[in-house]
């Protein structure tokens, strides 16, 4: 009977390498995929585990980590002030994962970055809870308290930005939620993030960043600055040839018309034709410079960049290519197919203030560690020249005027260069729903400057007051106040 | 003791085997102090400190091997020196586990599964030595040859009556009586293989010999097929009516084993294969239960709706997770795989916290206890010595095939321990009395023949 027992032996070791193969398989070749499951919990728990690092906002810390020892997690993510920077944190939930600066800036905040390496090996050794480093916004929170309270009971977003730098002073987002009601596990967190997803005013939206709107006649500064770069116009001051109605190129006879049916767009001077935002003027001009050219021009301030992070990704803004002339007209006054960002007017502001030089927006000043060592720093960069300096200064004297004597009036501060633009979109087919209001301005006094750009999508206000004027420029006046100090 | 072996040593060339007794009491030091030392390290991940009952538990698990040892000396002084060891590391290991998951809080309702396991396990070491101490030739046994098949049977049969408990996941292998439960099939592992050792012994030749060639093969006649189908259709009633594939496979698995070794005939093997594939197949399709878990197998990853991955899929996570050398005992979270954590799925959490390392280890350990089991086997003298060590040792290693590949997914999942590792009292007391009787058939096959010593190239 041995030469079957010895069989049955070599049997019974193939058995136990089968195993052992099989371990191998799932613990080495399978493990990462494993290990990245989205059922598979350990991350998340992990992630929990210990202390995140805090989001600062103007020196101190909008999030919390509350120590909450669940069956699962330790720990619970919550948020100071939560509704009113939700736009700039997002939310770090143990069930719906995370997103905005608490999932860009995650290897920070979990403290898994690879800068952190050596601290977290030391740690380690000597015994040391593991804790997430810190971020650092650019956000000033007195201007984001202004946007906020300006926005309150509308629906909209409002973006301000240091021309000279690109760091983002406020960004806000209105409705809005409190990401502390999501940030658990149980069913109430459940429930919340339920009635959150499916609320139609849509209040995990960023407005500022991840929506784009029909820029309407704020899109005449783009048009005004490609006139004057090509030299279609060369003195501001100069009447312009531009009948009205302006019948749009080769349409059989459609006109274009003024919002108002303003006396005074007839041959106005680019600077009037500004301050009264005259559609027949800049259609023209747009259709003078061309289409491509006018491509050209809207990529210099930034349009069509779907690759621009700050860190957090922002949705790009559109001008078409490709277009017919009289949709180059249209286009040329902020509609048709042409579509921005809050942040994106606000860069076209930031521009025009800065002598021309458009300045990459970011957000995030500093990433620190647990012990408050910087790990890194952001610094100013250039992301292009959008104009020149000169044709920046004729643009600067023209929103200087819309402000002084055109729609911007409401946008004054006393003892401070201010220069805006107002934009009424159309929305809806027909212009059948209240349109948008929107005020881009810019403000500089005692060496500071700041641009912001304000939305507000359809208010309860009728339909004939809104304007630019009414709902948008009186929010931009708060938040340049609440920055310049005056 | 010392003074034997080195009597033996003197006389080398002529002398017996060596006794190895004490090779097995410094093996056994080892066996206790790497779960003491597992023991302290678990606490102090978990708590930051020694576990209060450390001293408690080593001296416990110190004393049972030690009782165990000692009746080896006493009374099998040739047996396997590596056997006991083996049992006794896996079982201190296994304790450690079970202690680890009892801590994990969302496990709460199986608590405290270490304190019955450690009085469970006094229990088998107990029946080890009563079995060393009550069992003076284990060819007795064969008198006991239809007693054996036929309580056997029962065993097998009774859960089939029994109500199946919410918690049972469908499967009839447990015996409740209030307060704690029984899962009979863990007693057939020993049974059967007495039964069939005595069975064969007796019919061995007719099986062997009245055959006819068919194409090289030598197939068994029409009559002599009805062992081998008696024990087909049963172990297809069990799947049928106790939904327990584990039971059934090892079942029919140890009869084909022992028919192949009694007949040295691979047509048997053969034709047992065939039949097993059948019958699974056609129970596979209708049996919604059996058919669950192949598609379970099939797709361990899948998730129902709202619930995430099932048990397989979260054994897998917790393995994966392990990577080469573990989290680091207490430091997994192989407690999400939930209900068996700490039975059938224990080997998640030695993947988890001990790597793929501790994995091979563990393996490595059962296929040395294994591998020591067929060895006797070889040694043995009788035939049925000879059966029922490879019966017994290969209940052992198809049961660690069932359990660990259902585990990693390797084979369709069925519930069975993991021995001496899992909680399971029926399980661990069964295992110490396979691994007693081992050692007395090694016992008798390595104790010098009167007037014949062994030559030392035939020692085991």
């Amino acid at each position: 009977m041995n030469k079957p027992i010895r069989r049955v032996s070599v049997f019974c070791m193939l058995l136990v390498l089968a195993l052992m193969i099989r371990a191998n398989w799932v613990q080495g070749l399978d493990a990462s995929a494993l290990n990245a499951n989205v059922h598979n919990k350990r991350t998340v728990i992990e992630a929990y585990s210990y202390p995140r690092g805090d989001i600062i906002v103007g020196g101190n810390s909008v999030t919390k980590d509350l120590l909450v020892n669940g069956n699962f997690y330790k720990y619970r993510r919550a948020y100071v002030n939560g509704p009113m920077y939700a736009p700039i944190t997002g939310y770090s939930s143990q069930a719906f994962g995370s997103n905005l600066l608490e999932n860009v800036e995650d290897p920070i905040l979990s403290g898994n970055d690879p800068r952190l390496f050596f601290r977290n090996a030391l740690d380690t050794l000597t015994g040391k809870q593991k804790q997430g480093g810190d971020v650092v916004t650019t956000i000033d929170p007195k201007v984001q308290q202004a946007g906020w309270d300006g926005l309150q009971g509308k629906k909209g977003a409002a973006v301000a930005i240091d021309p000279s730098t690109g760091a983002i002073l406020g960004l806000v987002s209105f409705p809005s939620y409190d990401p502390t009601s999501i940030a658990g596990v149980t069913s109430d967190f459940a429930t919340n993030w339920k009635k959150l997803t499916s609320d139609p005013s849509q209040p995990m939206l960023n407005r500022a960043l991840r929506a784009t709107y029909p820029p309407g006649s704020t899109f005449k500064l783009i048009t005004a600055a490609a006139a004057l770069e090509t030299g279609k116009v060369t003195d501001i001051d100069a009447p312009t040839d531009s009948p009205d109605p302006y019948i749009l190129p080769g349409t059989n006879n459609v006109p274009l018309p003024n919002e108002t049916g303003d006396t005074g767009c007839k041959n106005a001077t680019m600077n009037t034709a500004l301050a009264l935002s005259c559609n027949t003027v800049f259609g023209k001009l747009g259709v003078e410079v061309g289409p491509q050219r006018m491509l050209q021009e809207a990529q210099k301030f930034g349009f069509n960049n779907s690759s621009m992070t700050i860190p957090v990704g922002v949705t790009a803004s559109n001008f078409d290519a490709n277009m017919n002339l009289a949709q180059t007209a249209q286009s040329s006054i902020g509609q048709f197919d042409t579509r921005a960002t809050p942040l994106q007017m606000a860069m076209v502001a930031a521009a025009i203030c800065n002598n021309g030089t458009l300045m990459k927006p970011y957000l995030v000043a500093e990433e620190r560690s647990a012990s408050n060592s910087v790990i890194s720093q952001t610094s100013p960069t250039q992301l292009s020249q959008a104009t020149t300096p000169d044709v920046a200064a004729k643009l600067q004297t023209m929103m200087v005027n819309v402000v002084k004597n055109g729609t911007g009036t409401t946008a004054q501060i006393p003892g401070v260069e201010v220069g805006g633009k107002t934009g009424t979109a159309q929305h809806g087919v027909n212009n059948d729903q209240n349109p948008y209001a929107w005020f881009v301005s810019w403000a500089k006094s005692g060496g500071k400057q700041i641009a912001v750009a304000v939305v507000v999508e359809d208010s309860d206000t009728s339909r004939g007051d809104i304007s630019g004027m009414h709902l948008a420029a009186p929010i931009a006046k708060n938040m340049m106040q609440a920055y310049l100090g005056k | 003791m010392t003074t034997v072996e080195s009597r033996a040593v003197a006389c080398a060339p002529q002398g017996p085997a060596p006794v190895r007794r004490n090779t097995e009491l410094s093996l056994l030091v080892f066996a206790a102090l790497v779960p003491v030392l597992a023991y302290a390290e678990t606490g102090l991940a978990m708590d930051g400190r020694l576990p209060a009952g450390m001293l408690g538990y080593g001296l416990g698990l110190g004393s049972f091997v030690l009782l165990a040892h000692l009746s080896v000396r006493r009374f099998a002084p040739h047996a396997d020196p590596l056997m006991l060891p083996i049992a006794a590391l896996l079982n201190g290991l296994g304790l450690v586990f079970i202690w680890r998951l009892d801590k994990a809080r969302e496990l709460h309702p199986n608590y405290p599964a270490a304190q019955n396991q450690l009085l469970w396990s006094g229990l088998g070491i107990a029946l080890f030595i009563v079995v060393m101490a009550r069992l003076k030739d284990y060819r007795r046994l064969q008198r006991y040859t239809y007693l054996s098949g036929f309580a056997a049977l029962v065993l097998l049969a009774v859960p089939a009556f029994f109500p199946v408990r919410a918690g049972d996941f469908g499967a009839r292998i447990w015996i409740h009586l209030d307060g704690f439960s029984i899962q009979p099939g863990e007693f057939v592992k020993i049974l059967l293989p007495v039964f069939f050792s005595g069975f064969l012994m007796v019919k061995r030749d007719a099986l062997a010999l009245a055959s006819r060639r068919l194409l090289g093969l030598y197939l068994p006649r029409g009559r002599d097929l009805g062992p081998i189908v008696v024990v087909w259709t049963l172990s297809l009633l069990i799947l049928v009516f106790e939904t327990d594939l584990g039971t059934s496979v090892l079942f029919f698995g140890i009869f084909v084993v022992m028919l192949y070794v009694a007949t040295e005939r691979t047509s048997w093997v053969l034709f047992g294969v065939l039949m097993a594939g059948l019958g699974f197949w056609a129970v596979a399709h209708t049996e919604g239960h059996v058919r669950g878990r192949i598609d379970e197998w099939l797709h361990p990853l899948a998730a129902a709706p709202g619930a995430g991955v099932g048990q397989i899929g979260q054994a897998l996570f917790a393995l994966g997770s392990g990577g080469a050398l573990g989290t680091g005992l207490g430091q997994g979270h192989s407690w999400l795989i939930g209900f068996a954590a700490k039975s059938d799925f224990i080997l998640g959490t030695i993947g988890e916290e001990t790597g793929v390392t501790g994995v091979i280890a563990v393996l490595v350990l059962y296929g040395l206890l294994a591998e020591r089991g067929l060895r006797t086997a070889l040694a043995a003298r009788d035939p049925f010595g000879k059966l029922l060590a490879v019966g017994l040792s290969a209940a052992f290693a198809l049961q660690v095939f069932i359990v660990a590949g259902g585990v990693t997914g390797a084979i369709p999942l069925t519930g069975m321990t993991l021995p001496f590792v899992a909680q399971g009292g029926s399980s661990v007391i069964t295992n110490w009395a396979l691994v007693a009787v081992l050692l007395k058939i090694s016992d008798l096959a390595r104790r010098p023949a009167p007037g014949e010593p062994l030559q030392p190239g035939t020692q085991p």
